[in-house]
Formats: structure tokens, C-alpha cells, sequence
């Protein structure tokens, strides 16, 4: 029988680490502001022009070999 | 110039993501305007954090709006180097800015952001430190902690719902202390809110709805641990951390916060953060708190005078209308005395401080009125007047329960003695109240009026009389209709209006050249305005005069016109050209549209009142739309407003007062319930239990009307939940209340008062169109 007090602290000792994950979130400001997050998300990634102008000059220089 | 920016940039994305970006765009700001950020007094009091390498800030934006403005504002980093991180809270149109201290100041980062038309707007509040949303998480904690133990006490629970007979003692007991040191917390940290409350009600002498509240879960808790620790089980735990939870859940759902919105403003919002101090022949900018009684200032167009002062310099055109509503130019000569409030119009002026600005005349009014907190003996909530009279029943039933089963048995009395008040525990009644009233003020928000919490509501169904403000609440001062009576005008003659009135602050003046709107390039030249007179200018050998009859020298309009416009409720400016009289400009003052509409349908029910700062010339027009026995008042005071409401109030009237300007702000504060209108809900209202814009003002019965009826919810729910009371005393006073029966009883009461009222909210706000 006492496997299930076992069982039981377990369990209990999992779902308490979820309630601090929670608590850790409120604390961390998750819950303050529920809707900026949403419109975030969907911005792109756009490409980066500065990244694509090495390029350009790497293969300008290969070109020029 | 923004696309500028961005495109140096690369960061035209911006105008991918709506169509419609910077539509807000602001016109060029002036030099200094951020000059006080280099103050390093006022830089650290709006600075969160700084140290050496990093600091941090928070800014107020009006101006954000959309998505690409979250997009732009969040890339700024990209603009300027130097700003390491700026992260966006768009509900409170808040940014945070991260930068290095060394590398740019604040007044950098001001002008740089309105440079891309995001002008932070920075007031004397902020600069008194900033109250954290720290209660607002506390209660998101105290949920986590209640829906935690309330799960995990369920679960450990199921042995005794099933009625599975635990083989071992050890394993039950072990069951039984697991289920009370979860409890704990419960009791101790999540519940602590309802007992402070019953204490603070008892000690004056108030029977809230806490009350019989904190007596249920009093006796709900005790009687458990009393069955734990003499090893009988659980006892009722399992309902106890389940009310408990329930109740926090009703609490955050009546907690709609508009953090846009702010209720509680006062002059500190208005007045600038900075002046423009004048030592000799230099010009300096100081922060307003260093303000001493003799400093000369300048004031330009538009700028606010701070405190009371004496004109020393200039030609003074004072706009009061922040104070006395009515916006009239006030011509003053040096010399004169100047009032904190007013707005300099015109040319730049010179001013020395009379007094300091906590000790003027406008901020005197603040002081002195009853802004602190106001009393409110006159309406209190349903659930707490009922609450008094639930208390003393359930009392005297547990005690008869007790006293008739004495007779029986001494422990069979005590058990259905805590039973009653265990069953009796009016938790639906308490939630009824937050999910109806938290469902109402959602669908007001999403009509445009946003009340200040959840009791403004239940108060707005309550009042019997209504006063309403005149200028800028049922007229709109900007979209006044104009018409021009007289001869009919060439292009060229109106050209030349334009550019003559344009020139011009008067505010008839600018109300014509708006509404000719006509570009022009002519010169004009001899440009006279004569102070409450009118103006006058020679184009091209042609001369233009506007204003006053007597004035523009008419002879021809005869007098039989002038009492015309008596009753019309308009301003009348003539205009002649080369000595002839054209004709005039009618300027009449324009209601609201759907107000009398609105007006006339709560004049049956409401005892109704008009305060108007103004003249009383447009009594007739105004007559007709409230009825007869409507009282219109006229050239009230800020101070005359307050009083009026003051001795509706002391003859035990339930005053609404619905306004706009600061001038109604003393009226406004003193009400029962006290409305703002607002063209724009992010700028100007004065301190006010709701503001409503505009736009949704002919509504405004319909809102009425919908608390009404919101509270006939509340007493409907209140019906069902004293349905389940009875059928769990029925039990209680037996003496056959198990656990189980609790377990099941109190959820279910709460849950079914629950889908009531919001179904019942939903459904009443379609039937009235709000939703």
C-alpha cells in the first residue's frame, strides 16, 4: 500500500512544480500584457539586405580572380 | 521625412503590415520641446533603471494605434544604434526603451521618436513615481495557488466520493494531512482578502457582503481541521479550496482594467513638465517643480500658464476654456492678473509668478473640493444591502437548529450548527454580482464606454437625476455650422476672407477659415485686429473688415437681423469689403446628432437638469428638447456647478452628471456617478467614474438602460442561489450534510449562477443592440 503514498507525492511534487512555473511567470511579467504578444509574433523575419551585400561582393571578388 | 527615416534604414516593412500607417502623423515639433530631458533631475525621476552602461525608460505613446506602429516602435534599436531593446505594451500604449547611457540621453530618444511621429507625451505624473501593477499579479498568484490546491484536494478526495472503503487506517489518516497542509496556503494566503474585508465592514459597523462570507469559510475550514485531526477524514475541504477558487476567479473577472484610461486624473496631467524661464535677455528651460513665486517666464502660442501670475510682457489673449468651459478669448494688458489654466493664444507673452503652482486658483479647486475620496452613503451595492439582512436569517436558523437539537444531543447540535453556516455561505450570491456586472462593463466597452469598475454600473441603475453639461457635451464647439447670409462672394473675396481670418486666433476667426479652407498666397498688409472688435487688411488696395456690426461700420443690415440671431443661438460676424456690407457669417452652435432623440427619451423617467457655463441665448433651442420641467441653467461656474450637484445630493437626489472639461471636473467628482465625454478616449478627461466617447453619446439611454437590467439579473441570480440555500439548509438542519452532499451542492450553485448570468448578459445585449 505505501506505493501509493509514494505515487501520491510524486504526483503532487509534479504538479507543485508547475504551480511555480506559473508563479514564476506572473512574476516574470507574462500576465501583464496579454495582447501585444499576439501581434508580434506575426512579424517576419525579413531577409537581411546587409547579409546579401557581403555576398554580392564575395562573388564580385570571385569574378574579378 | 518618416519615409526618409525608414528607407536610410531598411525598415520600409512598416508599410507592409497596414495600410494605413501613420496616419497620425504630427507636424514638425519645435526645437527645445525636449530640452527639460537634459535636466538630470527630471531624466532620473522618469528613468526605471540606470546605471553606467544601461538604462532603461518607460514612455507614454498616444499615437500607437497599430500593428506597424508595434512593428516600427520595436525595431528602434535599427534607427539609432544606441538603443539596445525597446519592447512594446500596445493595451497601455506603453514602451519600455533599453539604451547605453553613454551613447545617447533621453532628450535623444524623445526626439527620435518623434521624429517617426511617435511623440511621448510626458506629464508632472510621471515624475511621481509610478504605482506598479503589482496587485494585479497578486491575484493571478493567489488563483495559481487555489486551482492547485483545489486540483490535488479533488483528486485525493475521489476515495471518499467513490465511497471506497480505504482497507488501512494509516493510508486515510496519511489522505486526511496531505489534503490539510494543501489547504493551508489556501486559507491562509488566498482567502486572507475576504476576512480583512469582513473585519474593516464589521468595525464600522457595516454588515458587507464578506460578512456571512467570511463566517462560511470560517466555518468550512475549522470544521474540516477539526475532522482531520480527530482522524474522521477530509471533512470539506475539497469544497472549501474550490470556493475559494471560484471566488477568485469572479474577482478577476470583474477586474477589466482600461490601462489607456485614466480615471483618476488630475491638473498634474495638463500642466507642462517644463517652462521656459527668462533671466535677462536668455531664455532658459526648467522643470516646473523649480518654479519659485518672482520668475519671469515665457509663454507661447498654445502653452499653458502654470500658476498664477502677473502679465508682464505682451499682448495677453487667454483662452479659460480649460477652466470655465466657455472659450472666449480674454484680452489682457501687462499688468493684469493671470489665472493658472489659461492657454496664451497669440504671440509670445512674459509672465511673472504671483503664486506657486499647488497654491493657484485652478489648483486650489482640486485641493478643496471633495477629490480624496468621496462618500457614497446614497447608493450601496445590492449584495451588500441584502447581505445584512442574510447574516441575521441564517444566524437565527443555525441558532434555533442548535437550540432544538440540544434537546437530543450536544454533538449532533454543534455539527448542524456549523452545517448551516457551512451551506449557508453565499457564494453564488457573491459571484453574481462580479460575473453579471464584469459581463456589462465588457459589453459597455465594447460600445465605447468604459466605466471605472464594476459598482459604477450597478450605481448607473440606480440614479433619478441627470445633469448634463452644455458646451462640448450636447453642442461640439469644432464642427459649429457656418453659413454666410448676405450677397453672394466671388473666389477672390472668399480668398481674401481666408487669408484674413486665418490670420487671426480669435476663434470665430479660425472657425471660418476652416470652413472656407482656401490656400492662398496674397499678401496682406495694414493688418489690424482690434481685441473683441474684429479685424481688418487691405488686399490689393481692397479693404477687408470682419467682426462686430459696429465695427465693420453696417448700416444697411438693420437691428431687425441682430435680435434674429438672438434666438438662432449663433454668432454673427459681418463682413464688409471697400466700407460695403456682404453680409454675415452665421455661427451657430451644432447638437450632438441623436441628442434630443436621446434627451427627450430620459426626461419621462429623470429628473433632469442643464448646467451651462455660456449665456443663456440658446435657452429656447434648448428648452425644447429637454421638457418643461427641466431646469437649464446658465453662466455656472466651475464652482456654482459643484455646489448645484452638492444640494441635489443633500436633498437625497442620485445625481448622474455627464461633462466634459476640466470645468465640470469639481460636478463630476462630487456626483453619485460622474461621466466624461470624450471626442478621443486617450486625451483630455478629467477625473470621472466613466468616460464615454463621443461618437456613442446618443446611446447613452440604452446604456441606462442595460444597467437596469443588469441588475435584474443580479436579483434573478440572487432567486436561484437562495433556491440551492434552501435545499441545502433542508439538509443542514437534519443534520445529513456529508461532505459529499457539499462537495456537490456548493460547486453546482456556483456553476449554475455562473451560466445564468453570462448567458443572461449575452443574451439582453443582443435583444438592445449593444452587442
Amino acid at each position: 500500500m505505501s506505493v501509493i503514498i509514494v505515487l501520491i507525492l510524486f504526483s503532487i511534487l509534479i504538479a507543485g512544480g508547475f504551480l511555480i512555473a506559473f508563479l514564476w511567470a506572473v512574476k516574470s511579467g507574462q500576465m501583464d500584457d496579454k495582447y501585444t504578444p499576439s501581434v508580434r509574433i506575426l512579424f517576419d523575419d525579413e531577409p537581411n539586405k546587409s547579409e546579401s551585400k557581403i555576398e554580392l561582393k564575395d562573388i564580385n571578388k570571385n569574378v574579378s580572380k | 521625412m518618416v519615409y526618409q527615416v525608414l528607407n536610410d534604414n531598411n525598415l520600409c516593412n512598416y508599410y507592409t503590415y497596414e495600410n494605413h500607417p501613420g496616419s497620425t502623423q504630427k507636424n514638425t515639433i519645435s526645437k527645445n520641446k525636449y530640452e527639460f530631458l537634459d535636466d538630470s533631475e527630471i531624466s532620473n525621476q522618469l528613468l526605471d533603471f540606470s546605471d553606467t552602461k544601461l538604462s532603461t525608460v518607460t514612455f507614454f505613446i498616444p499615437d500607437m494605434h497599430c500593428a506597424s506602429c508595434i512593428w516600427l516602435l520595436e525595431n528602434l534599436s535599427r534607427l539609432n544604434p544606441a538603443v539596445q531593446n525597446s519592447r512594446v505594451n500596445f493595451l497601455s500604449k506603453k514602451l519600455s526603451i533599453t539604451f547605453l547611457t553613454q551613447e545617447i540621453t533621453l532628450r535623444k530618444i524623445a526626439e527620435l521618436l518623434a521624429t517617426i511621429g511617435y511623440e511621448p507625451l510626458i506629464s508632472l505624473e510621471d515624475l511621481e513615481k509610478k504605482s506598479e501593477s503589482t496587485s494585479h499579479r497578486k491575484l493571478y498568484y493567489k488563483i495559481g495557488i487555489a486551482g492547485f490546491s483545489f486540483g490535488n484536494i479533488m483528486l485525493l478526495s475521489f476515495p471518499e466520493y467513490l465511497a471506497i472503503d480505504a482497507s488501512s487506517e494509516v493510508l486515510k489518516q496519511t489522505f486526511a494531512y496531505v489534503i490539510l497542509l494543501l489547504s493551508l496556503p489556501v486559507f491562509f494566503y488566498c482567502s486572507w482578502d475576504y476576512f480583512e474585508s469582513a473585519y474593516k465592514g464589521i468595525k464600522q459597523k457595516f454588515i458587507n457582503i464578506d460578512v456571512p462570507l467570511a463566517i462560511g469559510i470560517l466555518a468550512l475550514f475549522g470544521r474540516s481541521v477539526y475532522e482531520v485531526l480527530m482522524g474522521y477524514g477530509p471533512g470539506y475541504m475539497d469544497s472549501f479550496a474550490g470556493l475559494i477558487f471560484f471566488l477568485l476567479l469572479g474577482k478577476i473577472f470583474q477586474q477589466k482594467t482600461f490601462d489607456v484610461l485614466n480615471f483618476e486624473r488630475n491638473y498634474k496631467s495638463y500642466f507642462p513638465i517644463s517652462v521656459t524661464l527668462s533671466k535677462g535677455k536668455e531664455e532658459r528651460i526648467i522643470p516646473l517643480s523649480k518654479l519659485k513665486v518672482g520668475d519671469r517666464l515665457f509663454i507661447k502660442n498654445g502653452e499653458l500658464i502654470p500658476a498664477d501670475s502677473i502679465l508682464f510682457n505682451g499682448n495677453g489673449n487667454i483662452d479659460y476654456s480649460f477652466v470655465t468651459g466657455e472659450s472666449v478669448l480674454v484680452n489682457k494688458t501687462p499688468g493684469e492678473k493671470l489665472f493658472a489654466g489659461g492657454k496664451q493664444v497669440g504671440s509670445k507673452i512674459e509672465i511673472e509668478v504671483l503664486k506657486d503652482v499647488s497654491q493657484s486658483y485652478l489648483t486650489q479647486l482640486w485641493n478643496n473640493f471633495s477629490f480624496d475620496k468621496k462618500n457614497d452613503a446614497g447608493i450601496t451595492s445590492f449584495a451588500n444591502s441584502i447581505s445584512k439582512y442574510f447574516t441575521v436569517v441564517i444566524l437565527f436558523i443555525a441558532v434555533s437548529a442548535f437550540v432544538y437539537w440540544l434537546s437530543i444531543d450536544v454533538d449532533i447540535a454543534t455539527t448542524v450548527f456549523i452545517a448551516v453556516l457551512i451551506v449557508a455561505c453565499p457564494c453564488a450570491l457573491a459571484l453574481s454580482t462580479p460575473f453579471t456586472l464584469g459581463n456589462s462593463l465588457r459589453i459597455f466597452s465594447k460600445n465605447k464606454f468604459y466605466a471605472k469598475n464594476i459598482n459604477i454600473i450597478e450605481k448607473l441603475a440606480k440614479l433619478d437625476t441627470i445633469v448634463f453639461d452644455k458646451t462640448g457635451t450636447i453642442t461640439v464647439q469644432s464642427e459649429a455650422g457656418i453659413e454666410f447670409i448676405g450677397v453672394d462672394l466671388t473666389f477672390s473675396e472668399q480668398q481674401m476672407v481666408s487669408t484674413l481670418t486665418s490670420n487671426s486666433t480669435h476663434p470665430l476667426s479660425r472657425q471660418i477659415s476652416n470652413h472656407l479652407n482656401i490656400k492662398s498666397d496674397l499678401i496682406l498688409e495694414d493688418f489690424i485686429e482690434i481685441p473683441s472688435q474684429g479685424i481688418k487688411a487691405t488686399f490689393n488696395g481692397n479693404t477687408i473688415k470682419i467682426g462686430s456690426k459696429d465695427f465693420v461700420n453696417s448700416v444697411s443690415v438693420k437691428t431687425k437681423s441682430h435680435s434674429e440671431f438672438g434666438k438662432a443661438n449663433a454668432s454673427i460676424v459681418y463682413l464688409s469689403i471697400n466700407d460695403e456690407v456682404k453680409g454675415y457669417y452665421k455661427i451657430s452652435n451644432v447638437y450632438r446628432e441623436g441628442i434630443s432623440e436621446m434627451i427627450s427619451s430620459l426626461t419621462d423617467k429623470y429628473e433632469m437638469y442643464l448646467l451651462s457655463g455660456d449665456n443663456d441665448s440658446e435657452k429656447e433651442n434648448l428648452q425644447k428638447i429637454f421638457n418643461d420641467k427641466s431646469k437649464l441653467l446658465f453662466s455656472q461656474s466651475p464652482y456654482d456647478k459643484l455646489e448645484f450637484i452638492k444640494k441635489l445630493k443633500s436633498s437625497g437626489k442620485k445625481v448622474l452628471m455627464v461633462g466634459d472639461g476640466l470645468n465640470d471636473a469639481g460636478a463630476l467628482s462630487e456626483s453619485n456617478v460622474g461621466i466624461s465625454i470624450a471626442e478621443d478616449i486617450t486625451s483630455f478627461t478629467p477625473a470621472s467614474d466613466a468616460i464615454l466617447e463621443a461618437s456613442e453619446f446618443y446611446r447613452f439611454n440604452k446604456f441606462i438602460d442595460f444597467s437596469k437590467k443588469s441588475l435584474r439579473i443580479i436579483y434573478l441570480s440572487f432567486g436561484i442561489s437562495v433556491f440551492y440555500h434552501i435545499i441545502g439548509l433542508g439538509a443542514a438542519v437534519q443534520g445529513m450534510l456529508s461532505p459529499l452532499f457539499a462537495a456537490v451542492l456548493m460547486p453546482l450553485s456556483s456553476i449554475t449562477v455562473v451560466v445564468f448570468t453570462t448567458l443572461s448578459t449575452g443574451f439582453l445585449a443582443k435583444r438592445i443592440k449593444l452587442l
